[in-house]
């Protein structure tokens, strides 16, 4: 086991060196750089130009500055936001708690609803309720977030009132951040309905951001059902008399759940991508929406920090995705 | 920003206060987070409006105008010259005592003044580079070439020299970069070490001090009791940021928030209907024009520019692309700018006249030209792709071919502004609220040099001469004359096709009392008052 968990850390590094060195090159081929896009309509004089690109190091060649960049990582260090100049350690611990937050509850909404309907799908395979979760998990897959989000805002806060519009948490309430998690400092600050003010917050958001990876579990662990359940061992089962809940519940279901883990694991990168506009929508104060800032801003420290950390956490996840079939299933762990 | 980042008074103290019945809370969907919280190194209006809530200036700007007025100065002596400026400063105005780490024992004094313009100024400044040496704006108003010295004459007084004669000087000054930040909580936070606090835990004399900031979240104010105007009729202020516009109304119409800016055009007619809310509107300050390159032929002669000026429909443009959000310009400044001549009158559509003046100029089949379209969106400008187009098709039916270019912002602008362009879309939006800052910066003849903003490179002697004469008088009716008349070649000459000014459009809740439009687009909540 021990192995098997080297040879998969071994392979992040050669993707962090690949995804540090494509963030860095690809925003500095983007013309314009972060003076300049400050300077806007007004433009800048190209003296002050060249004298501010010196004191940011942006003078040199672009390896060169990848290299001191690199350095720097090294040590712990991921530099200052142009625009801010707030250090973009500082900005992405602020922020990232958020992100987290809203991707947890998102995954936990499209487990619960994901996971037993895609095996009731498969159990009763071609009955209304399959060729329904096909449908509505279709159109979920293809929803524009955008547009369903504020379909959500329109129908639940403000026709019918139900949840707050955007925002973390109601503004009557002063919390300090202790964890980042609003949920958990919510509790902390011992503040009445602090709580249940950030949990209603969180309600349309998770809905939303889960809706892509809500449709693809459920798909997913539809037709990895419908596979085990025609397997040899799942008749033995069924012949030697066990309940139906035993055979679908534990022998299909562990067995099925080995690809459904794979695209669990995949679906980060896409609650990534989802949180930018889930978070512009709900005015949440994540990592998304600080980097397409960034990339707008050319703010290049933030950018590289950004997807860095961002990269790192991706990483993590798969290689915790990995080590998870190892445990879900024996073979894998054994010929590898 | 620091991780909790400002929290001045404890957390139980504030949400007491706040639940405490008739503390009048406001709250203001902005939306955006602020650069930081020294507006001298900041360039966006949402910075600019988390600070000047926090700080106050020499001079300010009259509230929902442009008209300068006192500030921390209670008044000023202008030379007879018009280059040296003495300020009179009030007495007993006192910086805000909510910060953890500082404490002031002092009331402002001429050195916090003398302190906040050399840290911009002077390279030896202890601070010039404390969170950032990019001082955008204190260079953009050319202050390191017109200062001279700034002088203490007594604690209550300060001399400013200028090297030559600058009307609008006094408007610069009462500019958002312009802040005064207290030189004693700079050297105690130089001497312990952490001088980046001081831009990050603002201590101002404005109307509000800053309770918490949490980075795309909430920015929370309280009103400054000591405040030297008087404290502020609300006790708090609330920005909830929001960056999506359709959101944002969303919030306002459930009363989650009272005031939000930047309504998109789709909402507007929804937004009029809503019995709780009021649209205001006002022409912002500032213009979306097409630039003729009057160095370059054609548009060297005078004819072909005012036959496009004829020939391109800017009522067709207006109604398609701005949607209601802009009025047809005729004018290079706007109206909401004083000294704006009314009585011009704009040049009508008529491809038939335009033909007609083409042919006199000798292109009576037209000719190929570019035109440029900007690759952003701005509220002067909401598509320049399709003014290009319209002003494409219009201009083919004279016989003129024109083809639409394009490159990155940065690019972009840099090659305008080295004029290698025939003609070319900007705009602009005004700084300080002076004619000064679109017809002298945009039309002057400084600028006309390689790299400068007058992108129709267009050096016109008697205009600029007018321009030039405007700056060294101090009377201001004097100036508007100047001006009126500067406009009144602007318009014979036609450097420009001049095409509209943005709308600025506010809703705001019934709640709010006296809440007024900025022309320059910013958002001030002192004196405003809820029901």
């Amino acid at each position: 086991m021990l192995r098997f968990v080297l040879t998969r850390v071994s392979l992040v590094v050669p993707t962090f060196i690949g995804v540090t060195l494509l963030a860095f090159v690809l925003i500095r081929l983007v013309p314009g750089d972060p003076i300049e896009t400050m300077a806007g309509e007004r433009g800048i004089d190209p003296e002050r130009h060249a004298r501010l690109l010196r004191e940011y190091g942006l003078d040199q060649p672009v390896l060169v500055q990848y290299g001191i960049y690199i350095g720097r990582v090294l040590r712990g260090d991921l530099g200052k936001s142009i625009v801010t100049s707030a250090p973009v350690i500082e900005e992405f611990a602020t922020l990232f708690p958020a992100t987290i937050e809203l991707a947890l509850c998102a995954v936990i909404f499209a487990l619960l609803l994901g996971l037993p309907a895609g095996v009731v799908a498969a159990v009763r395979r071609n009955s209304i309720f399959d060729h329904g979760v096909m449908t509505v998990s279709l159109a979920g897959y293809s929803m524009p977030i955008f547009w369903w989000g504020l379909l959500l805002i329109l129908l639940f806060s403000v026709k019918l009132g139900l949840t707050p519009v955007s925002g973390r948490i109601d503004l009557l309430y002063y919390i300090e951040p202790v964890t980042g998690f609003l949920l958990v400092d919510s509790l902390l600050s011992d503040q009445e309905g602090a709580f249940f003010s950030a949990l209603s917050h969180l309600v349309l958001p998770a809905i939303v951001l889960g809706t892509v990876p809500l449709a693809v579990i459920a798909r997913m662990t539809r037709s990895a059902m419908l596979e085990v359940l025609g397997e040899d061992y799942i008749r033995t089962a069924r012949a030697k008399g066990l309940s139906p809940l035993r055979v679908v519940g534990l022998h299909a279901l562990r067995n099925a759940l080995i690809p459904v883990v794979t695209v669990i694991g995949l679906q980060v990168g896409v609650l990534f991508t989802g949180a930018i506009l889930t978070e512009t929508i709900f005015s949440w104060p994540g990592v998304g929406k600080w980097l397409v800032e960034s990339i707008n801003r050319r703010d290049y420290p933030v950018l590289q920090g950004g997807i860095l950390l961002i990269g790192t956490v991706v990483m993590a996840v798969n290689l915790v995705v990995d080590v998870l079939y190892g445990v879900i299933n024996p073979r894998i762990r054994h010929t590898r | 920003m620091t991780r909790t980042l400002l929290t001045t008074i404890s957390a139980v103290a504030f949400a007491l206060a706040a639940a405490t019945a008739g503390a009048k809370t406001l709250v203001y969907c902005s939306e955006g987070s602020p650069e930081n919280f020294y507006p001298a190194i900041n360039t966006t209006g949402t910075s600019f409006d988390a600070n000047s809530q926090v700080y106050s200036r020499i001079v300010d700007f009259e509230r929902g105008g442009t008209q300068v007025v006192p500030g921390l100065a209670e008044r000023w002596d202008i030379s007879e010259d018009g280059t040296v400026y003495t300020f009179y400063l009030r007495k007993g105005v006192k910086w805000h005592d909510t910060q953890k780490h500082f404490k002031p024992t002092r009331d402002l004094n001429a050195d916090d003044i003398i302190f906040s313009i050399e840290r911009q100024w002077k390279e030896s400044n202890p601070y010039y580079k404390v969170t950032s040496s990019n001082h955008s704006y204190f260079n953009d108003m050319n202050m390191p070439k017109l200062l001279k010295s700034v002088e203490k004459v007594d604690d209550y007084t300060v001399r400013i020299t200028l090297n030559q004669p600058e009307a609008p000087f006094l408007s610069d000054l009462a500019m958002e970069y312009a802040a005064i930040i207290s030189k004693e909580y700079a050297d105690a936070m130089l001497k312990a070490g952490t001088p980046e606090r001081v831009d990050q835990e603002p201590v101002g004399t404005g109307p509000f001090y800053l309770v918490q900031y949490q980075k795309d979240a909430v920015i929370r104010y309280k009103a400054w009791p000591k405040f030297w105007g008087g404290k502020a009729k609300i006790d708090d202020l609330v920005f909830a940021i929001t960056p999506d516009a359709s959101v944002r109304w969303a919030k306002l119409q459930k009363g989650e928030c009272h005031v939000m800016p930047y309504p998109n055009p789709a909402d507007l007619d929804a937004i009029r209907k809503d019995p709780n809310v009021q649209l205001l509107e006002q022409p912002g300050l500032n213009v979306g024009y097409i630039a003729y390159n009057t160095t370059k032929k054609p548009f060297d002669d005078k004819r072909v520019r005012q036959a496009l000026n004829m020939a391109i429909n800017k009522k067709a443009i207006v109604d398609a692309v701005f949607l209601g959000s802009g009025v047809p310009a005729k004018n290079p400044i706007p109206p909401t700018i004083w000294s704006y001549d009314d009585s011009i009158e704009d040049y009508p559509y008529d491809p038939e006249r335009a033909k007609k003046l083409l042919a006199e100029a000798g292109y009576p089949n037209g000719f190929e030209t570019d035109l440029w379209a900007m690759p952003v969106q701005r509220p002067y400008n909401p598509n320049a792709r399709r003014i290009a187009e319209l002003a494409q098709a219009d201009l083919a039916k004279i016989g003129v071919t024109a083809k639409i270019v394009s490159y990155e912002w940065g690019e972009y602008r840099k090659r305008a502004q080295n004029g290698e362009h025939l003609m070319a879309q900007l705009g602009w939006t005004g700084d300080n609220g002076d004619p000064d800052n679109f017809l002298h910066t945009l039309l002057g003849c400084d600028s006309a040099k390689s790299n400068g903003s007058n992108i129709a490179k267009w050096c016109f002697k008697p205009f600029d001469d007018l321009v030039v004469e405007a700056k060294r008088v101090s009377d201001q009716a004097k100036r508007a004359e100047l001006y009126k008349k500067a406009q009144r070649i602007f318009h014979e000459e036609a450097p420009w096709f001049v095409i509209a000014h943005s709308v600025q459009y506010k809703p705001v809740r019934k709640e709010v009392i006296d809440f007024k439009l900025s022309p320059f687009g910013r958002h001030t909540f002192y004196g405003v008052d809820l029901k």
